[in-house]
């Protein structure tokens, strides 16, 4: 249904990302590259594969962003984005095709590349580049978050999780159903204050990003840090010395 | 966003060709219209014409032009579906007008009204397709009540140009008819034009880096790494920068281009030419009207800041 | 998918979605191979192609995670510049014109090659490995074959980890150490970019920050990948390591915030140390009649034993003890690090870090280690049988790697960072640094390094490599020079454990101390990322005789792929990848060992091979038996491994009952470490998932140095001769006595133009000097420190040639300071000339804040040689990428007497790639686009691929079934402890369930 489901959906399946240990690594975007390129949107077609203008289909991508305060204090932020399966998508509402669309079961976004003509309508329309346009197939592709995965009963259940969570090595990233506020994923959300991305584009995002957390670092607060008090404190330490020569120390 | 030509032409073309045919059907109902089959097919084939191969051009450039039907199943929420609907439906008036008009040669009673239908039909397809952009909040240069207004105003001129040309290419004095209007809308054309382009670089910033990424708390955001070092889909399709001063030598070209001369022409043209002299200096004024109209919809893409750069750099949009 | 097409042009098409499609027809566990981390991998298989890679949940290593790499296996597998078929040269060196031959005429023309090498002299045969993990069998096959001209890579790596540990604590950073990411209160990371355990210190960096009750604080010129999440950021000036840490010392030190008890009980601290200048003793200990080092006990108020079981020692003071005035090694040490050049305000310039910092960081380490100490109520009780009902641990943790010993000092700035963890008492105890088995061992290991015997077909008798204690074990002749090709355990670089295998090529071309005939090389990109100095290299690799034949008449390699040194090579063995084979992650090499318990395991092929290329393993035990060298053949001259590498790794013993691999021994595999061969062996591995590891009970698991019950166990397990103590040499006397041979004692001593040197820099004690370039060049002139960084989702030079791994990074930039920038009017994207004393490169300019203001940084071996890799000729990597290598020299300015030593570290040869000093020049406008230098293209393999659609026919078949999936929580178990409700488990397991 392209119209976004008039009931709200019974789920609202997402991710969270913690960028407070969050590395960079872009684990979670060649996985996602791996199980998407054999599942649902198979292939995530890559173009001049060997040669310049490498480009090609990623549902998942890592940047890097710096923050600079007034005070001069400067942060490094690694930054994973992918689609956030939101509640009011106007990347399903632009579709004139009904490929784009929104589960009511889970709220997960899909595009059914079946009927997609590729006008790329919905990737102008989302405001975050969570949409994939494949050249050589002529329609539109995206983040799934693993619905041929999560839901598969041919996998242990280690394995049925998005591949992009189960594989994140500083355990990033959470998924599960941020609409249930008694889910794990909510009280995670709701402990660490998880916010939306550009909520002033009224998309209603369903995944959450957790901030970093406040460094553990006395400078930014406190102007007269902690030192050691010493013993000795003459230029060579001799007094210390002669202390030691005949003290039981062990 | 980036400028593709195919969606260039279809926007100026069907904005032209449904132009035409309004300014066509309301001489005709005003009864202004000579009932000459040659002129009358003339002036329709150039609006269906200027129509077709526009909707084709923005039909052609899809991954899977073959499924472009499936677009209509969407009228209910989507701008482009409302788009396809509308220009399939307004086929019917402007045929029947046309039928009416070439074959048989009448412009008489309820073809009048059909032709009239027509004409307002043209100009509803002509606001789905100014939706299509404005309805996309993801680039502000867009989500505003004058990109809707400029495609409607640049439609009804550029098309009274091509009327007028055409009109008195057949020697017809009703070419007068159309000379103030036509003039009213360059007028407002220009106007609009102007407030548009005030608008996008006066009024105030949608998103940010900071609150695209959320971490504005920790001061200015910038980019330290991009995910690729190439560049992907998002920067060649929404990537595309144009600078500053490059975007005003534009504006001024589209000013004299597609406003300023065209305004000049047809008042030297009707009064102190005549004859083929005239006929020419209008063919002329509409041509370079068009490639005016060129520059302002090229620019229209080519300076839209979509919201997705704030991750690869943008600070604001 | 379902596939609806309503023909109703308004009708709403509804999707099914496959829920269950059947994802791989098998699948097969194996161990991942796109690092040397080696994590368990899942395998997943679908018309004999891989369809998945995945984690093993199962794995001690990676827990089911698997990192960028890994994940990106399949484009491994399907790379462009594969290998197909042997190839033998047909050009000059380095044009790439081969003809491919069949493998009985490669393996003919090799055995004949080192067959007629070995019958006149095996030494001339240099053999030298890389990124391998089968060391053990190689450095085995080189004694066997009879030549001491064997090392691996470690060398240009990271031996001064290696040597700075063993020769300090008996362990080492690396990857033979874990920090306790469970506990620790504090973590210092020093220079570290991904590092070999990748995934474990990833996952260790996400549980501790989650954690929340620890402080990480990242010591590195550049804040990117882990220093993004460290609490703190100490952006230090390249090289200045030791100084900072000195400072810190003094700190501790100068308020008494230092463990003695540990510091009685577990190092050598007390031992007293003779003070008698000018004599053959001065600085070594005083030692009773058995050889054991003696302490004075103020109780007793007479030296005793050090190691018996109640002392009460004195740390300081002047005593006479018989004839000889000594001083415990702690006084030495203590008066060196409290004397003012090493106070915070001394430092602090040099370091670029403020002394208000230092003092700061001193205060928390002392509070995390004496104020919050972490207790496990375990008893253990020690090796002087003393019970200890409990486990007390100093948490603070330290890591360190390349940025410290990529350094002409990282030697000595390696020790300093041990005695500083020594000093805080924190060595493997609860909330340190902990040992992974099987170390500790004896400070340093016995082996020593085998010397040329000159005889023909006769094998080493001994291994190649070892630790020399004293000069006595350098491989120099009487005059006192080199003897090994890589001037390795020579008086240049005494301590070169791993040898030097970035001077191999200099010294074989330059003859230098004498010609080769065969350079036997395996899995070292030696034309290009892994050389210093890449064009002088490529002459070396060219250099020719007035007769026209080569300086290095002939040399063998084996490759995966075709490599920048591929066409450099006569004979191309071309190898398997790592899906395609078997290998060993062998604790006679590098196991994969976490500190709970010992581990090894294997990778067996899961795919079929689908060209003409064999298991260099395979074809060098083949070799081995061709050349008829012992422990390849029996008695009658055949095979004793018939069955190449894997009947090998199961049936060779290095000494009776081990062998390659320690787990499921026995004829009934019941044994583990020590037992005879059990035929069942490789499939026990893989049955369990390719791995095999022994947990330990947690009273064995802390204080391993000293823990009997450990001992005994790694004793049994055959990993260590003798059940006795490891302690702590924070004042090296192995050191001293190379000092003395330099200052005229002992019967070898250095050839006089090394005197000076050896003198200086075999200190017992750490000590801190400049960088060899910071000291030679004019730093007015190269004011900036350039230095390279691995990125986490690229693996050294394969990394390109990967589809997806070289979308992320096709090209590198240098990052810069932003200020840095500005001063130099240098923008974004903007292309620069990085010039050194030794040359200029060309490359593109990212301007961020996190670095150094005084540092320039850029990825690893991203720059590629056109015509390498089967990539098309105009990727970026050959055209925008850019390696420092280029303006690295490999040897430094020479000394007075015109002498060039080796551009590395004067104790162990390690090669000093961070030293790099450079100015920075915007290039001419006409300049930009496109980098400098760029080789002509060898002719090489291009490929055709304009378009990869993998994956397309793979999707799984439709099984129509429908599970509920759970949710997946990043780091449950600690979030649990800290977010009332969240269940305690792991990822989507709660704890409790089934
Ligand atoms: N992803 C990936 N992982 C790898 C590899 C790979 O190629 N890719 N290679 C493997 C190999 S062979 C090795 S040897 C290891 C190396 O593992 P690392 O040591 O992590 O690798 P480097 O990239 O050398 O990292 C050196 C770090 O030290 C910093 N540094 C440089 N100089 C100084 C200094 O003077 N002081 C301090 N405090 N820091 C300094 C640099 O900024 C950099 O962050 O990685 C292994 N793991
Ligand atoms: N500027 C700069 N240079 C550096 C470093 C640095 O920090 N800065 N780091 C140095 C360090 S620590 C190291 S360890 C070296 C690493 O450098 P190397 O040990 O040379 O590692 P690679 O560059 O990956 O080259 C390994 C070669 O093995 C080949 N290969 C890959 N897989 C296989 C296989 O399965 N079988 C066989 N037979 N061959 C295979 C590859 O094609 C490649 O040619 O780089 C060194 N170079
Ligand atoms: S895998 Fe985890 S740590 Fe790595 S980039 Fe993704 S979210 Fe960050
Ligand atoms: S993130 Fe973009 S693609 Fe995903 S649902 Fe929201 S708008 Fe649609
Ligand atoms: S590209 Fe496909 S999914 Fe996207 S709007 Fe067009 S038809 Fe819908
Ligand atoms: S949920 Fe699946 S599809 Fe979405 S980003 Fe993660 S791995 Fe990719
Ligand atoms: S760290 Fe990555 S590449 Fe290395 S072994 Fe593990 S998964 Fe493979
Ligand atoms: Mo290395």
């Amino acid at each position: 249904m392209t119209s976004l489901p008039k009931t709200a959906p019974k789920k609202k399946l997402g991710l969270v990302i913690d960028l407070d240990i969050c590395v960079g690594c872009h684990a979670c975007a060649t996985i996602c590259k791996e199980w998407n390129t054999g599942a649902k949107s198979a292939p995530l077609t890559d173009i001049n594969p060997h040669g310049a203008g490498q480009d090609g289909v990623w549902f998942n991508r890592i940047h890097t962003f710096e923050t600079q305060s007034n005070e001069g204090l400067s942060r490094t932020v690694h930054f994973p984005r992918s689609c956030l399966h939101c509640d009011d998508a106007p990347c399903v509402t632009v579709c004139p095709t009904g490929a784009s669309y929104k589960r009511e079961e889970d709220g997960i976004v899909l595009v059914n590349e079946d009927i997609c003509i590729g006008c790329k309508l919905c990737s102008w329309a989302c405001p975050y580049g969570a949409r994939e346009y494949d050249e050589t197939e002529g329609v539109m592709k995206k983040c799934t978050l693993c619905v041929d995965k999560i839901y598969n009963e041919n996998l242990p259940q280690m394995s049925r999780a998005p591949a992009c969570v189960s594989t994140c090595p500083t355990g990033a990233r959470s998924f599960g159903d941020l609409k249930d506020p008694s889910s794990d994923v909510s009280k995670l959300v709701a402990a660490r204050e998880g916010y939306a991305l550009m909520p002033e584009q009224g998309t209603n995002p369903v995944n959450r990003y957790l901030l970093p957390r406040p460094k553990k670092d006395r400078t930014a607060v406190d102007q007269s840090p902690r030192q050691l008090t010493h013993e000795d404190t003459s230029t060579d330490g001799a007094a210390l010395l002669a202390r030691w020569v005949d003290k039981i120390l062990s | 966003m980036h400028p593709a030509k195919s969606v260039i032409y279809f926007t100026i073309a069907t904005g032209a060709g449904y132009g035409l045919f309004f300014w066509l059907a309301l001489l005709a109902f005003h009864g202004l219209l000579p009932a000459n089959k040659i002129f009358a097919f003339t002036a329709l084939a150039i609006s269906f014409g200027l129509i077709i191969t526009g909707l084709l051009s923005s039909t052609l450039h899809l991954g899977h032009p073959k499924r472009a039907w499936r677009a209509f199943s969407q009228w209910r929420s989507s701008w482009l579906s409302r788009e396809g609907v509308m220009a399939i439906l307004t086929f019917i008036p402007m045929s029947l007008f046309a039928i009416a008009w070439v074959l048989m040669g009448k412009d008489t009673g309820v073809i009048r009204i059909i032709g009239l239908i027509g004409a307002v039909m043209a100009l509803i397809t002509v606001f789905t397709t100014s939706m299509i952009y404005a309805s996309i909040k993801a680039i502000p240069a867009w989500h505003n009540i004058w990109t809707k207004l400029s495609y409607l105003v640049l439609s009804l001129m550029s098309g009274s140009i091509l009327a007028m040309a055409i009109v008195a290419a057949f020697g017809y004095p009703q070419a007068y008819h159309l000379m103030h209007p036509t003039a009213v809308f360059i007028v407002l054309g220009l106007i609009v034009k102007i407030l548009y382009w005030m608008h996008i670089l006066t009024s105030k910033l949608v998103s940010t880096a900071e609150s695209a990424t959320g971490l504005g708390k920790f001061g200015e955001v910038s980019l330290a790494a991009s995910p690729h070092s190439e560049d992907n889909y998002l920067l060649k399709e929404m990537g595309y920068q144009i600078a500053r001063k490059h975007a005003t030598k534009i504006r001024v070209i589209v000013a004299v281009l597609a406003f300023l001369v065209p305004l000049v022409l047809i008042f030297v043209c009707m009064h102190s030419l005549g004859g083929t002299g005239r006929t020419f200096g209008l063919i002329a004024t509409a041509l370079i009207c068009m490639i005016g109209l060129v520059f302002e919809r090229w620019l229209f893409f080519a300076e839209a800041k979509h919201a997705v750069m704030l991750f690869y750099g943008e600070q604001k949009v | 998918m379902g596939k609806s097409f309503g023909r109703n042009p308004f009708a709403t098409v509804k999707e099914e979605v496959e829920y269950s499609p059947q994802v791989g027809e098998t699948v097969k566990f194996s161990t991942c191979y796109m690092c040397a981390c080696r994590c368990g991998i899942k395998v997943h298989l679908k018309k004999g192609k891989v369809r998945y890679i995945e984690g093993n949940p199962d794995h001690p290593v990676n827990k089911g995670v698997l990192c960028a790499k890994g994940s990106s296996g399949i484009m491994h597998l399907n790379a462009p510049g594969k290998l197909t078929k042997p190839l033998l040269r047909t050009g000059e060196r380095g044009s790439g014109e081969f003809k491919e031959i069949e493998w009985d005429e490669a393996m003919d023309l090799a055995t004949k090659w080192l067959g007629d090498t070995r019958a006149k002299d095996p030494g001339k045969l240099a053999f030298f490995t890389g990124r391998d993990q089968s060391q053990s069998l190689t450095g085995w096959w080189a004694s066997n074959y009879g030549t001491h001209n064997f090392a691996a890579h470690g060398g240009f790596c990271s031996v001064n980890m290696a040597a700075g540990g063993l020769y300090t604590i008996g362990g080492a950073f690396w990857e033979f150490g874990d920090p306790d990411f469970d506990r620790t209160k504090y973590y210092m990371m020093f220079g570290v970019a991904d590092d070999h355990d990748s995934n474990p210190i990833k996952i260790g960096l996400g549980k501790m920050k989650t954690r929340g009750d620890c402080k990480f604080v990242q010591v590195n010129p550049s804040r990117n990948g882990y220093g993004a999440i460290a609490d703190e950021w100490v952006g230090i000036r390249p090289g200045t390591d030791g100084l900072f840490v000195f400072a810190l010392i003094y700190e501790l030190l100068r308020s008494e915030k230092v463990d003695f008890p540990s510091l009685a009980r577990y190092s050598n601290a007390p031992w007293l140390v003779i003070d008698n200048p000018g004599k053959k003793d001065d600085g070594l200990f005083l030692r009773d009649k058995k050889g054991n080092p003696l302490v004075w006990d103020l109780k007793k108020k007479k030296a005793v034993n050090a190691y018996s079981r109640t002392i009460t020692p004195a740390f300081a003071g002047t005593r006479k003890v018989g004839t000889k005035k000594t001083r415990p090694s702690f006084e030495l040490l203590a008066q060196r690090y409290m004397a003012d050049e090493y106070s915070p305000d001394n430092v602090a310039d040099k370091c670029g870090v403020p002394a208000a910092d230092i003092r700061r960081i001193a205060a928390e380490l002392a509070h995390a280690a004496f104020e919050e100490e972490v207790v496990i109520n375990e008893p253990w009780v020690d090796t002087w049988g003393r019970k200890h009902d409990k486990m007390i641990g100093r948490p603070v943790a330290i890591h360190a790697m390349r940025g410290i010993s990529a350094h002409s000092n990282g030697f000595h700035t390696c020790r300093a960072i041990h005695i500083l963890q020594v000093l805080l008492g924190s060595i493997d105890t609860p909330g340190g640094w902990r040992y992974k088995p099987p170390f500790p061992k004896p400070i340093p290991p016995a082996p020593k390094p085998t010397p040329p015997h000159y005889k023909p077909n006769t094998v080493l008798g001994g291994g190649p490599a070892g630790f020399p204690t004293s000069p006595e074990h350098l491989i120099v002749d009487d005059a006192g020079e080199p003897l090994r090709i890589d001037k390795a355990f020579s008086w240049e670089h005494p301590l070169s454990l791993h040898g030097m295998m970035h001077m191999v090529l200099r010294n074989a071309a330059k003859h230098d101390p004498y010609d080769i005939d065969v350079l036997f090389m395996f899995m070292a990109n030696m034309a290009w990322n892994s050389s210093m100095n890449i064009g002088e290299t490529l002459d070396f690799f060219t250099a020719k005789n007035e007769d026209g034949s080569y300086k290095i008449p002939k040399i063998i390699y084996s490759d995966a792929f075709y490599s920048e040194t591929v066409p450099y090579c006569d004979l191309i063995l071309p190898d398997t990848t790592y899906l395609e084979r078997y290998d060993c992650l062998s604790v006679l090499d590098r196991p994969f060992s976490s500190a709970h318990g010992m581990a090894d395991g294997i990778r067996h092929p899961v795919v079929e091979l689908d060209r003409d290329v064999r298991a260099f393993q395979t074809v060098l035990i083949e070799l081995g038996v061709r050349l008829g060298l012992p422990g390849m053949v029996n008695k009658d001259g055949s095979a004793k491994f018939p069955g190449g590498y894997p009947d090998y790794l199961v049936n060779h013993e290095r000494m009776p009952g081990i062998g390659p691999l320690a787990g499921w021994r026995g004829k009934e595999g019941t044994k583990k470490g020590v037992g005879e061969p059990n035929p069942n062996q490789l499939d026990k591995y893989i049955e369990n998932g390719c791995f095999w590891i022994d947990e330990m009970p947690m009273n064995i698991q802390f204080f391993k140095h000293a823990n009997q019950k450990y001992l005994e166990y790694s004793k049994k397990m055959g990993w260590i001769d003798e059940a006795s103590p490891v302690v702590f040499q924070l004042y090296n006397e192995d050191l001293q006595k190379f000092r003395l041979a330099a200052k005229g004692h002992g019967k070898k001593q250095p050839p006089e133009q090394h005197r000076a040197r050896i003198e200086k820099y075999f200190d017992p004690l750490p000590m801190w000097y400049l960088p060899f370039e910071e000291r030679d060049v004019d730093v007015n002139e190269f004011p900036i420190h350039a230095l390279s960084q691995r990125p986490m989702h690229m693996y050294h030079s394969w990394g390109s040639q990967n589809t997806w791994l070289r979308q992320i990074t096709g090209s590198n930039k240098l990052h810069i300071h932003k200020d840095m920038a500005e001063s130099l009017g240098i923008d974004d994207d903007d292309w620069v000339w990085i010039k050194s004393r030794h040359g200029q490169v060309k490359g593109q300019v990212k301007c961020i804040t996190g670095v150094n203001k005084n540092t320039v940084w850029t990825w690893n071996a991203i720059g590629k040689r056109k015509g390498a890799w089967g990539l098309k000729h105009d990727s970026p990597e050959f055209n925008k990428g850019f390696l420092l290598n280029h303006i690295i020299s490999d040897v430094l300015m020479p000394d007075q007497s015109g002498h060039e030593y080796s551009n590395s570290d004067p104790v162990t040869g390690q090669a000093a790639w961070y030293d790099l000093r450079v100015k920075i020049e915007k290039c001419m406008p006409e300049e930009f686009g496109i980098t400098s230098p760029i080789y002509d293209a060898p002719k090489g393999p291009i490929s055709d691929k304009n378009i990869s659609e993998y994956g397309k026919g793979l999707q799984g078949t439709p099984t129509k079934g429908r599970v509920e999936p759970a949710e997946w929580i990043g780091q449950r178990h600690f979030n649990s402890t800290l977010i009332p409700g969240i269940k305690d488990g792991h990822g989507n397991k709660i704890k409790g369930d089934k």
